[in-house]
């Protein structure tokens, strides 16, 4: 009896506490919503959106480096970028290097990261080897490695007892390109995977252990599988970033192409055709093309993602 | 999300173990390869001009030299590299923060007409970079009339709807019932904001403001494109573009190149726990 008279009570009160939380919601939402998005947005707009737009308006045009001029082309500018050899060049070297850095740093940053996490003593020493070059910038970085592996005066030859021309010679140049990338970005992904695997619940290796399963095992049958989406995020990042290939390939070939145009990535071709060739409209209309290939990747992935969480439910 | 942190609570120490001593030597070993490219780098600007230009090389000076870093300093732009790079990181970092933590709390907490539509362009916008639009970026900075300025530095560094997204992530894990309860004590959303929502993020703020404090530090496509002027360059853009051009004297380009990647191996070193936990948090978000 007691019981009911206090829940009487009680709640016509709670019921109006949950009707001014509703009403406090909707307005002070609606009211302020805007005004915490709206710094954001204008910079946004700014820097991103407006630059968008008029990329794509200058493609369309044959604006020269002043803007003054500049006469309605139509699709004229894809037509020739299209068509232009230099162009697909630039965009087989970006890609190549995606292809070879890629799988590279995802198994690098795996096997550095499960050293890391075995290894019982000094973990923040080794966390501070392996990250520390990312902390390099990028110019930074690059000038090592140019000297690294300049002929006759680098240690990398003379280290490893070789006379390789890594910088001078376009069946070396793009090799020299990775190793220095591998070097200099790793470490990221690396705190990526280390993150994942001490997130692990210890219970399953446990549990794994009394089952009889061994080291093998339990890397097959627990760790792969947890570090799955890990896995998936690291080649994600690692695609983007590596498609962007610009300053290390720049500062390391003496802001050259490097030897016979061999490592002339996209972004540099596109700067060099809106800057040095003062082409505005035409580089435009490739930094529109590079965009939706970028876009393509992202949107690619997102659909794969879709499908494998789908096909696991 | 804070499992990064939780997990590193020191252990009881273990014995060695055989199989302890050899991953040991290997992570021993390992490392030496990673840090072997620095630590040459430091030799060589420890050496004269001639003999960082000896053939064969060799690792350690014969005689060790400080006039490298000697010469840079007194000859070049350094200082004012230096001092270039801390105004723009430091105000891009500033900015970046304030923007991105009230806009990431407006999406994940407030409603408005065409929340939506908004959001999904900002999500786009995690696709474009300076690098991606790089010309027609340019030109736009250049009708502002902001080419070779600080601001045309720095503003289009501030636009990140990655750090939007990290935080409308963050803050849409803290409970409702926390502003809630504030709410019915009559403060406004402003007021929750500053006085619950913002000391509850500071981990996260932190991470924030880390990654965008180091890549705008080391960010070279940008400040490249938009500076001529040598007086107004950052120190990772000054190092490689004004000191090639002298032609390449290896010791002062090393010790140059040391002086611009210290302060942020300074800033890991005493800032670790954060940027490992911000690393796993960021990248955790992402999915």
């Amino acid at each position: 009896m007691t019981t009911t008279s206090a829940e009487t009570v009680i709640a016509p009160a709670r019921s109006k506490t949950v009707a001014r939380v509703a009403t406090v919601r909707r307005k002070q939402g609606f009211q302020h919503g805007g005004w915490f998005i709206a710094p954001f947005l204008v910079l946004f707009v700014l820097f991103v959106i407006w630059p968008l737009l008029r990329g794509v308006y200058l493609s369309l045009t044959d604006a020269n480096i002043s803007g003054d001029g500049a006469n309605f082309v139509g699709l004229d500018n894809y037509r020739e970028a299209l068509g232009d050899s230099a162009m697909w060049d630039a965009l087989g070297h970006s890609a190549y290097f995606t292809l070879l850095v890629v799988p590279c740093i995802t198994v690098l940053a795996f096997l550095l990261a499960m050293l890391a996490h075995s290894i019982e003593r000094g973990k923040w020493l080794w966390r501070l080897c392996f990250f520390v070059p990312f902390l390099l910038p990028s110019t930074v970085a690059a000038n090592m490695w140019q000297w690294l592996f300049t002929q006759g005066i680098g240690l990398f030859n003379e280290t490893f007892g070789l006379t390789t021309p890594w910088l001078t010679d376009k069946s070396y140049a793009m090799f020299a390109l990775v190793i220095q990338t591998l070097w200099w970005t790793v470490g990221f992904s690396f705190l990526l995977y280390l993150a994942a695997l001490q997130s692990i619940p210890a219970h399953l290796y446990e549990a794994a252990k009394l089952d009889g399963a061994n080291a093998w095992h339990r890397l097959v049958h627990i760790t792969l599988p947890m570090l799955r989406h890990i896995t998936g995020l690291v080649v994600a990042l690692q695609i983007l970033a590596s498609l962007q290939l610009f300053d290390q390939a720049v500062v390391m070939m003496d802001f050259g192409p490097g030897p016979e145009l061999s490592t002339r990535a996209f972004v540099q071709y596109t700067l060099e055709q809106g800057f040095t060739s003062y082409r505005v409209g035409y580089a435009s209309a490739m930094s529109i093309i590079f965009f939706v290939i970028i876009a393509a990747v992202a949107l690619g992935r997102m659909v794969l993602l879709r499908n494998r969480e789908e096909s696991a439910r | 999300m804070t499992t990064a942190t939780t997990l590193e609570v020191r252990k009881t120490r273990k014995p060695w173990t055989p199989s302890q001593i050899v991953l040991t030597l290997l992570g021993v070993a390992v490392s030496a390869v990673f840090v072997a490219p620095i630590a040459a780098a430091l030799f060589t600007s420890l050496k004269s001009e001639a003999e960082a230009a000896e053939i064969p090389p060799h690792w350690l000076p014969e005689d060790w030299t400080v006039q490298a870093w000697q010469a840079l300093w007194e000859t070049g732009n350094v200082s004012n590299w230096f001092v270039n790079s801390l105004v723009v990181s430091v105000l891009v970092t500033a900015v970046v923060l304030t923007v991105s933590a009230l806009a990431g709390y407006g999406f994940a907490r407030t409603e408005f007409r065409g929340k939506s539509i908004v959001m999904g362009v900002v999500m786009a916008g995690l696709m474009i970079s300076p690098a991606v639009l790089g010309v027609p970026l340019f030109t736009t900075v250049q009708q502002m009339g902001m080419v070779d300025t600080y601001w045309g530095m720095i503003l289009p560094q501030c636009a990140p709807a990655a750090m939007v997204y990290i935080l409308y992530k963050f803050f849409q894990g803290i409970p409702k019932e926390l502003e809630e309860a504030a709410f019915i004590d009559g403060a406004g959303r402003w007021r929750v904001f500053f006085t619950v929502i913002l000391p509850l993020s500071r981990p996260s703020l932190a991470a924030v403001g880390i990654f965008t404090f180091i890549s705008s530090w080391n960010n070279f496509l940008w400040p490249y494109m938009v500076t001529n002027n040598p007086d107004l360059m950052t120190m990772p853009n000054g190092i490689a573009t004004v000191m090639n051009s002298y032609g390449i004297q290896w010791a002062q380009l090393m010790a140059g190149g040391l002086m611009a990647g210290l302060p942020l191996i300074v800033v890991f070193v005493f800032f670790q726990r954060q940027i490992v936990a911000g690393v796993a948090h960021t990248g955790l978000a992402g999915q």
